[in-house]
């Protein structure tokens, strides 16, 4: 039996609106990063199949050092708290302090992107040596990809909370939130990464 | 079984659908209603049963895996006919006695679910499925699929190189215990056969009969397979991968080895023969053949 | 950062071009994009069944003679890869998922209308590409699997192509697959509980989920083959130390969720269009959805059930064995309630039920093929053979491809406002269900006697059989062209449909057709009972 029911009308305010849309906008941040994280799965599962049951060919070189990449994590986790910060201070309505926090998290993103470069040139064996090689580029390659496009989205975001009546105020979080999400994401995937990677 | 939804039953009057439960109606009545149901289902069975076995899709069996195999598909098939041939009664049965007639008005019953209807056939199908699966894995241990893939291959895994799948296949045979070991290289688009033994390659799979013959394969570039269809068994050859395959074949004759991976424009052309013969032919085509060892 | 906020400004008509123009537009509507969808697939199904019809010819005669053999092996990876990536997917998830979703959720449009357009106009260039791609230096001729080492040796252009618009297309369905669970879970009409929710929607949910899981490693596999082909490295090129049977295993993390992403939507489409046109609630609605979810789960967890003669262990084996036969459990359960759905009811026999009854029967033989193939032993020997190219074709074909039309004639009338031709229909269900049969049916015992597949010469013994099933694909190419000239003669002079000629209880029906710009004129309707027929109220009617 159909009950259309007139008096359970759908309100249409429009406050009520933004605010679940905005919602959802949020939702399907999510359900990407999940589709996201499988894509690093996927290459984690190639990784530690290739760890498992492909020896290393004899005089192939594969080694990992340390320092830069503990460094590389310390740097990520530190922006990720610097990005909350920025979200706080916008939540107050201190523009300019968030703006502030925004652009050294880019800053960090940038100098985690800079030791990374540098690792790689530093690394004793290139990205066609060996299967653990090419692997290793492709993972960390991938990551740092998605930490180029976060920190640009950061600056994007900090230029716009300059501008005054601007899209970023703490009445429209969305654009912020959203980008700290992502952020975070890439920082944990990072977590998993030197866990796998480096320390396994 | 709870066979409510065949008590359908409608009031003359009122053009209305009712569900009589079991209770409301006598034994007799009851056995009435199911004895054609009963009937069809015996019929589907005795038809399922009489196709699974009189109809032969399969081609000759030449290895004793290949009667094995034919027991397994023979089990499948009858399971298949009486699931396909009684659904597709059931459906065609509903189109023409639901059929909607031109004098009739309104709809169906409002009928929206039986539980114990879908715990029936959700608990049938498992027990199905579950002793399909069960006999299969009976079957695959037959078939030798379950043994230890690196301990089976004594003759060539003495540099203990890694064996990474394949079949060994066990047999009570008595001569099977001297198994022959034949190396098997693919390339585009052919297959070599190394007799280590008697130190020679051969175009031609030349085995003897009532031997178990053990093959280690691996493919020079792309991935190909070593498919007999009268032996039953395939097996992918895979480049840096040795994979084995070890089989006993049960009668001499001529089958045709085919390659069933697709591995590039040639990929149909790529066959080869294995010949089965008496081992005494073997013998003979094997010492025609053989090379004297090189000292080095 | 402009994500449109309010759907009603998304839809703002000044904007939008009006009559068929719109569908040629980068139109926000969804009604605008299924059609857009659906058209763009039909094109493309129209492609890929010429290839078809080419690989027909060819096996018509045991000699390599209508094309080189090169050229045969381009044309089944196109086949392949056009039929799955460009008509099945785009179109059950796509087509329909578009122009019903909303409807059934009570909303005016997607959760995400821009995103939802760019995810359809991804689709013709990357489709276009692949076709193109023919004309370059030969198009892909590895399968649409391209295993590796053989993607790596082809000639690369063909191949690189080929894997940018597979890829261009994942991205689309994942776009797709947001879209739809931001939809159905977020963008409900107060009051519309989910358990309320025709089918359809827990099927696109379901469908969506695998897509969202798994089409990223089909991305992230594909990547790392292209480096393997561009940059010279070797995760999958053995001579370089890599390891092929990786590539398996990645694929088909994907690829067989993907027979799922194929199908589900079609199980829910069936669960619309059969208690309609039998006048019967869907029998079994809670356990329809908890079947959806089950195949869901079970889905992810079988790939290996397409490897078991490649590199895998025996255990691998045994476990992949029992987790896909297990899926026949929850996929019987949904085949035994559609039986009891038609079972005393007051079945209309038309197209839309034809097609839907078609599919039951074809799907029910596929997959009880399919759980014949789930068994190690028996797989072993029908592996890569014309076995499991009837399998697929039987399920693919039988099952998607009918419920496809079984859709298209059930809601042309509110798509185009007008009736398609009875007539013309049943004839196209007959011919179609002749052909399908005459020409896979026989495929089977083409495998089990020994002819592989992607062969363009087989061995003479087998020639009569694949004659027969030549004739088959003959017949379905005939088929289409009493749909096509139905679908033509009706949009021009059909009958008028009405705002709801099946007297249907579902919310698309509950508006005029075609539907207004944003659905409703006014409120959307709460349709709390989907399938409630044959209660009091509709027996007053
Ligand atoms: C829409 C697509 C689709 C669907 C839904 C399925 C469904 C199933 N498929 Fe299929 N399959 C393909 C598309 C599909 N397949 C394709 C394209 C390939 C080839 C890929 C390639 O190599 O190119 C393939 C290949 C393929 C293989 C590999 C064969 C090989 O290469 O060697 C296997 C093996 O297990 C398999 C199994 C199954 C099973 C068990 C199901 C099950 O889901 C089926 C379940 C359904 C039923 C069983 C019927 C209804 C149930 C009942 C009436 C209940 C009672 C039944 C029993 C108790 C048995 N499929
Ligand atoms: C997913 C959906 C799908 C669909 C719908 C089909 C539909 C058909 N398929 Fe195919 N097929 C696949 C998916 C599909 N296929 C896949 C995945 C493979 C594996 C590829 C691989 O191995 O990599 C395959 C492989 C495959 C093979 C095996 C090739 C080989 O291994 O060597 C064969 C052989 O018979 C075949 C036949 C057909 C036929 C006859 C149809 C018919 O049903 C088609 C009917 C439609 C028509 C005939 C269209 C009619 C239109 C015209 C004739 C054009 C008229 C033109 C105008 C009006 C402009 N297909
Ligand atoms: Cu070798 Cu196909
Ligand atoms: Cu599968």
């Amino acid at each position: 039996m159909t009950t259309i029911d007139s008096s359970k009308e759908i309100q249409k305010n429009n406050s009520e609106v933004n605010e679940t849309h905005e919602d959802f906008r949020m939702f399907g941040l999510i359900t990407f990063l999940i589709a996201d994280g499988m894509t690093f799965a996927g290459f984690f599962a190639a990784y530690l199949t290739y760890k498992a049951v492909n020896p290393l060919p004899d005089g192939a070189i594969y080694e990992l050092e340390l320092p830069i990449p503990t460094l590389n994590t310390i740097l990520l986790l530190v922006s990720s708290a610097t990005f909350h910060k920025a979200g706080k201070a916008l939540l107050k309505d201190k523009n300019s302090d968030s703006q502030k926090w925004l652009f050294f998290t880019a800053f960090l993103g940038i100098i985690f992107l800079i030791c990374q470069l540098f690792e790689y040139f530093h690394l004793p064996f290139g990205l066609t040596d060996n299967l653990f090689a090419s692997t290793f580029y492709a993972l960390t390659g991938f990551h740092g990809l998605h930490v180029t496009l976060g920190t640009l989205m950061i600056l994007i975001i900090a230029w716009q909370s300059r501008i005054n009546g601007g899209r970023l105020t703490s009445q429209n979080m969305f654009p912020l939130e959203a980008v700290e999400l992502y952020w975070h994401f890439v920082d944990g995937i990072w977590v998993v990464l030197f866990i796998i990677l480096y320390l396994l | 079984m709870n066979l409510n939804v065949f008590l359908l039953t409608k009031d003359a009057g009122l053009n209305k659908w009712n569900i009589l439960s079991i209770n409301t109606i006598s034994r007799d009545q009851l056995l009435n209603k199911n004895i054609y149901l009963i009937l069809i289902i015996s019929l589907v069975f005795a038809i399922s049963f009489w196709i699974g076995f009189n109809v032969n899709l399969l081609p000759a069996e030449a290895s004793i895996n290949a009667p094995i195999y034919d027991e397994l598909f023979k089990i499948l098939f009858i399971t298949g006919l009486i699931i396909f041939i009684g659904m597709t009664i059931a459906v065609i049965y509903s189109l023409f006695k639901f059929r909607k007639r031109n004098d009739q008005i309104g709809d169906g019953i409002a009928l929206e679910g039986n539980l114990s209807l879908e715990i029936v056939w959700t608990i049938i199908p498992s027990i199905i499925v579950l002793l399909i699966g069960l006999y299969s894995y009976n079957i695959y241990d037959r078939m030798g699929g379950m043994k230890e893939l690196n301990h089976n291959h004594e003759m060539m895994s003495s540099n203990s190189e890694k064996i990474w799948a394949g079949i060994s296949q066990t047999s009570d045979n008595e001569k099977a215990m001297n198994n022959l070991s034949i190396e098997v290289s693919a390339m585009q688009f052919a297959f070599l056969f190394n007799y280590p033994k008697g130190n020679f390659i051969s175009g031609e799979l030349h085995v003897p009969v009532d031997q178990k013959v053990s093959m280690k394969m691996e493919s020079k570039d792309v991935i190909h397979a070593f498919w007999v269809p009268e032996f039953r068994i395939k097996q992918d050859i895979i480049p840096g991968q040795p994979t084995i395959l070890n089989f006993t074949p049960t009668k001499v004759g001529k089958y045709p080895i085919i390659c069933a991976e697709l591995c590039g424009p040639y990929h149909g052309g790529m066959r080869a023969s294995i010949i089965v013969q008496e081992e005494s032919d073997y013998n003979e085509w094997f010492n025609k053949n053989k090379k004297p060892e090189v000292n080095l | 950062m402009t994500i449109s906020i309010d759907p009603q400004k998304t839809n703002n008509e000044s904007l939008q071009p009006k009559g068929w123009l719109r569908y040629f537009s980068f139109s926000l509507d969804h009604k605008v994009i299924g059609i857009q969808y659906l058209v763009c697939g039909f094109l493309f199904y129209l492609i890929g069944g010429t290839l078809a019809s080419a690989i027909r010819i060819e096996l018509a005669s045991p000699m390599s003679d209508f094309m080189p053999r090169d050229v045969y092996n381009q044309v089944l990876t196109l086949h392949g890869t056009i039929m799955i990536f460009l008509w099945i997917v785009p179109v059950v998830n796509g087509a329909f998922g578009n122009y019903l979703i909303p409807f059934y959720v009570g909303a005016r449009d997607m959760a995400f209308p821009r995103l939802n357009a760019v995810a359809f106009w991804l689709i013709p260039p990357s489709g276009l590409m692949l076709v193109a791609s023919y004309f370059v230096e030969g198009a892909a001729q590895a399968g649409w699997t391209a295993y590796p080492p053989l993607s790596i040796t082809t000639p690369q252009s063909g191949q690189i192509i080929w894997i940018l618009s597979v890829l261009l297309l994942g991205g689309s369905s994942i776009f797709g697959g947001i879209n739809f669970i931001a939809t159905i879970i977020k963008l409900r009409r107060p009051g519309l509980k989910l358990m309320q929710l025709p089918m359809y929607c827990w099927a696109m949910l379901g469908t969506s989920l695998l897509v969202v899981l798994s089409t990223p490693v089909l991305a992230g596999t594909l990547i790392l083959l292209s480096f393997d082909i561009i940059a010279n490295t070797g995760f999958f090129n053995p001579v370089l130390g890599g390891n092929v049977v990786v590539y398996q295993h990645l694929f088909w993390f994907y690829s067989h969720p993907a027979v799922y992403i194929m199908v589900l939507p079609a199980f829910g489409l069936v669960s619309e269009i059969l208690p309609v046109h039998a006048r019967k609630p869907l029998f079994g609605y809670t356990t329809m959805v908890f079947s959806i979810m089950g195949i869901v789960v079970l889905g992810l967890v079988v790939w290996a059930h397409h490897m078991f003669t490649s590199g895998t262990p025996p255990w691998m084996r045994l476990f992949f064995t029992i987790a896909t036969a297990f899926i026949a459990v929850p996929t019987g359960i949904k085949f035994f309630n559609w039986v009891a759905t038609l079972w005393g009811g007051r079945i209309s026999i038309n197209s839309a039920m034809l097609f839907s009854c078609g599919f039951i029967i074809n799907f029910v033989f596929g997959g009880i093929t399919g759980v014949a193939l789930a068994q190690v032993p028996f797989d072993i020997h029908v592996h890569d053979t014309y076995f499991v190219v009837a399998h697929f074709h039987y399920i693919v074909y039988g099952g998607t491809v009918f419920i496809i039309f079984s859709s298209i004639y059930h809601w042309f009338p509110k798509v185009a406002g007008k009736m398609l031709n009875e007539k013309l229909g049943i004839l196209h269900f007959i011919i179609t269900f002749i052909g399908f049969n005459l020409c896979f049916a026989p495929q089977h015992w083409l495998g089990l006697n020994g002819m592989p597949r992607r062969v363009a010469e087989y061995d003479p013994q087998f020639q009569f059989v694949n004659q027969i099933s030549s004739l088959g694909a003959l017949l379905m190419a005939i088929s289409t062209i009493p749909f096509i000239i139905n679908v033509f003669l009706s949009v021009r002079n059909g009958k008028n449909a009405g705002d709801n000629p099946w007297n249907a209880l579902t919310p698309e029906w509950l508006t005029s057709s075609p539907p207004p710009v944003e659905n409703w004129e006014g409120e959307a309707p709460l349709v709390e009972e989907p399938y409630g027929y044959g209660k009091e109220i509709s027996e007053q009617k």
